[in-house]
């Protein structure tokens, strides 16, 4: 059974595996680890970017990542649209804690729900040319349904940690999570930051679903897994910590490819929660903890 | 006094079941009351932690589930009878209740409820692995002749009432002791609670091992309900989100909510089950839930408390 | 510390306090005696929040003991220390919001309060002493910012307190309402308990406490009376900085 090559594979799939989940993982990083809003709906959005890849792709035959990057301005606007209304709901009255998440959580199950409704509940796929073809590494295949979006992934973490480091608006996303009233000095308005900060991270997450169909196909109950590893990558790298996420992201990827190939798949999706568990229970702040 | 009369109600709720069941209505309509009182168990129990003390549960199935595994265990092991199935059902849960209470010490808000989500998974991929009760196969239960009434459906039927009863009297009665106050204390502000005396480490481990021994009470009948049962049914998200969205929608302050809301939108969606689809009345749940959170958020006691001030 | 052990109430023995690397607190020694006005102050970060923290049982100490009426209470849980007599107030006020203000008070006097002083009866004297009776019925958010300090007040009464630990009770009230509180808490140190104020308003510190205690960097820098501690150039370099 056990073979030093399996295990290698395992290990350099698992790293590809982390860049996409780095990816799929942004979003929340932001919304979450920065502006405190408990987006749980995020991975709802990052399945209705797949979906959108996968319409474009089986009707115009439209690369799934190129569409995702064109999809992107519109999943801004209704991040922004859903921030919006979330700020006016609650967050003004001081209720966001309990009804907030009820309402994240109303809007995931809406999302999955018409996304059935929709396109029933059978794995949906799509095609592209590199999809299907690897290279081969010294007896380690390195598959390009999972490099690409693995590059991808990083090259977002990248852009959005220069978005946040370099640019006004990101030093700003950066303030709201510290010190309002500095901001509001700075002369920046706090809800306003938070409504381009949200639109960012649906639009992350729309892009990443593109990623996600590239890599494996897709029902839309897979939301569901990804509650568990976006929260588990975004808590263990330390809430809102860019680079955090990065490495976080490799950790699960690794550790859950390994889990695959050792016990079999369906072990895969409890490292995630488990991990996620254990975190919460034992260290909250993080591993990369402010 | 009150009490009292509570309790009379009650037996007069069981008593109109009784009547229902001499009607000899429509077979359905058993079936269709079953899954309405069952919401009813779930949301009070549910409410007891969301409501109450404030901490949002996103683990009902894990706690639905293991009472319907539990049962599905000691009918394996032992052919335990139903009575048996239900009080053990009810206790494991508990446990597991009293297992995310202590979770609170380290975890608020948020932290909390995605905690509870993650419990859910990966309970769920235990069961999977599990081959004793069925494993990813599911399990299949040859259900005897029903001993009394003359039907399973009916039966069961009539042991959902009994358990709804108890279940909400008991709710009732917490909200109004000083344990209930001691809770919306605690829900309103932990620190400032446990500083005015309030021990708020107890009460909510009162309030998760409750409210998981009484989500596992309504599980452990589901095997006899369905005669056969699969992780991805017993651990099904539709619980989750009925647990959230019916107090949500009742009112999760008082104990009426979560049977006003369990009541409309369990009928609500039985009745689209048939008429229209499986999907789209879940559909409507989601909507439904949203929009009351968004602009009742005290659900529809809260609407009829502003209407009665004007 | 030749003071009679007679009279102390509240013993606070060499405690420490740490927050990752950060000591919060080096081994704080304070005695309060039964009866008295404290004044605890010192500049932001110094550590007054956090030892009433410890004090109160909000956070567990790293080392040293805590003793109330001669009884060490160091491993006690918060709740318990109040039903004790310990009552701390918030800086920033803490109400049960989805309570009515009457309703307030009946918390910390069905959980803290001898058996005795059940009711409503009770709470609404409380309520009568402090002047906020007439909102009994409403809810905390449509009290105003002093009313809100009041209720908070109240409600540390309603769990009759022997040691009342008042966190910034006036930090941005007028000049009228700091009198108005001031003339709260003398009334009830004349009844018999025993007042710590943090306070940031010099004014109001120096003029209600007897005796003044100053914190800087997690440890006890002086003591004296307020005339002492105006005139203490370590006091002032703390404030100023050098």
């Amino acid at each position: 059974m056990f073979s030093w090559d399996l295990l290698a594979n395992a290990i350099v799939a698992g790293i590809l595996l982390g860049g996409f989940y780095a990816a799929v993982s942004l979003g929340v990083s932001l919304t979450f680890g920065l502006l405190d809003v408990v987006n749980i709906a995020h991975p709802a959005f990052v399945i209705l970017g797949a979906y959108v890849a996968y319409m474009m792709n089986s009707s115009f035959g439209l690369d799934p990542i190129l569409t995702g990057v064109l999809f992107t301005p519109l999943f801004y606007a209704v991040g922004a649209g859903v921030y919006r209304i979330y700020y006016s709901s609650f967050e003004r009255r001081g209720e966001e804690s309990l009804r907030g998440l009820v309402f994240f959580f109303g809007l995931l199950f809406i999302i999955e729900v018409a996304l059935s409704l929709k396109y029933g509940v059978d794995y949906r796929m799509v095609e592209a040319a590199y999809i299907g073809k690897s290279i081969d590494l010294g007896g380690v295949g390195i598959a390009f349904r999972l490099l690409v979006p693995c590059v991808v992934g990083l090259a977002m973490t990248l852009a959005l940690y220069l978005f946040l480091s370099r640019t006004f608006y990101g030093r700003a996303v950066m303030g709201v999570s510290q010190d309002q009233v500095a901001l509001r000095l700075m002369g920046a308005n706090p809800v306003r930051i938070k409504t381009i900060a949200f639109g960012i991270g649906i639009a992350a997450a729309s892009l990443s679903g593109a990623l996600l169909i590239t890599i494996s196909p897709v029902v839309p109950s897979t939301d569901r897994d990804y509650i568990g590893r976006v929260f588990a990558i975004t808590v263990l790298g330390g809430l809102g910590s860019i680079g955090g996420t990065l490495v976080a992201s490799i950790i699960l990827g690794v550790a859950e490819s390994l889990m695959a190939t050792l016990f079999g798949p369906s072990w895969s999706l409890a490292v995630s929660f488990g991990i996620l568990l254990l975190a919460l229970a034992v260290r909250p702040a993080g591993l990369f903890g402010r | 006094m009150k009490t009292v009369r509570a309790f009379l109600v009650g037996v007069a709720l069981i008593g109109l079941g009784l009547l229902l069941v001499g009607l000899r209505v429509n077979p359905y309509a058993y079936f269709a009351g079953y899954v309405v009182l069952q919401y009813v168990i779930i949301a009070t129990a549910w409410n007891v932690l969301g409501g109450y003390a404030g901490y949002v549960n996103f683990g009902t199935p894990a706690f639905f589930a293991l009472g319907a595994y539990t049962a599905i265990f000691l009918i394996e092991a032992f052919g335990a009878p139903l009575p048996v199935l239900i009080l053990a059902g009810g206790l494991v849960a508990g446990l597991l209740g009293l297992g995310i209470g202590y979770l609170t010490l380290r975890l608020k808000g948020v932290f909390f409820s995605i905690a509870t989500f993650a419990l859910s998974v990966v309970l769920q991929t235990l069961i999977i692995n599990w081959d004793y009760v069925g494993g990813a196969k599911g399990y299949t239960l040859i259900r005897p002749p029903a001993p009394f009434f003359g039907s399973w459906a009916i039966l069961l039927f009539m042991v959902m009432v009994g358990l709804a009863v108890v279940t909400v009297l008991v709710a009732r009665s917490v909200e109004r002791s000083w344990i209930g106050r001691g809770l919306a204390a605690l829900r309103d502000n932990e620190e400032a609670a446990e500083c005015m005396g309030v021990p708020t480490l107890r009460l909510k481990l009162f309030a998760t091992t409750l409210s998981g021994f009484f989500l596992g009470v309504a599980g452990a009948p589901f095997p006899y309900y369905v005669t056969y049962v699969e992780p991805s049914s017993a651990f099904d998200l539709n619980y989750a989100v009925n647990a959230l969205a019916m107090p949500m929608i009742g009112g999760t302050t008082t104990w009426i909510g979560p049977v006003i809301g369990a009541v409309l939108l369990g009928t609500a969606q039985q009745v689209a089950t048939v008429t229209i689809s499986s999907e789209l009345n879940l559909l409507i749940v989601g909507v439904v839930l949203v929009l009351f959170v968004v602009l009742a958020p005290e659900g529809i006691v809260g609407l009829v408390r502003r209407l009665r001030h004007r | 510390m030749s003071r009679p052990m007679a009279d102390t109430l509240l013993e606070i023995d060499a405690i420490s306090k740490r927050f990752g690397g950060f000591l919060a607190l080096d081994r704080v020694s304070l005695r309060v005696r039964a009866g008295e006005r404290l004044g605890l102050i010192g500049p932001n970060g110094s550590g007054k929040t956090t030892l009433i923290n410890c004090v109160s049982g909000a956070l567990p100490t790293d080392g040293g003991r805590i003793l109330f009426e001669g009884r060490d209470i160091t491993a006690l849980p918060a709740h318990q220390r109040t039903r004790l007599g310990i009552v701390r107030s918030f800086q920033i006020p803490k109400p049960f919001t989805s309570m009515t203000v009457l309703e307030n008070l009946g918390i910390p006097l069905e959980y803290a309060a001898p058996a005795r002083s059940h009711g409503a009866a009770a709470a609404l004297d409380i309520l009568r002493a402090i002047g906020l009776d007439a909102k009994a019925q409403l809810r905390p958010t449509g009290l105003t910012q002093i009313e809100m300090r009041k209720l908070e007040l109240a409600r540390a009464m309603a769990a009759r307190p022997k040691l009342l630990i008042s966190d910034e009770a006036m930090a941005g009230l007028s000049s009228a309402e700091v009198d108005d509180i001031l003339a709260i808490l003398f009334r009830l140190n004349e009844s018999g308990i025993t007042i710590i104020m943090i306070e940031h308003i010099m004014r109001a510190v120096m003029r209600f406490s007897q005796r003044v205690v100053v914190l800087d960097a997690g440890t006890r820098i002086a003591e004296g009376t307020p005339e002492e501690i105006v005139r203490n150039p370590a006091v002032e370099k703390a404030y100023l900085g050098e």
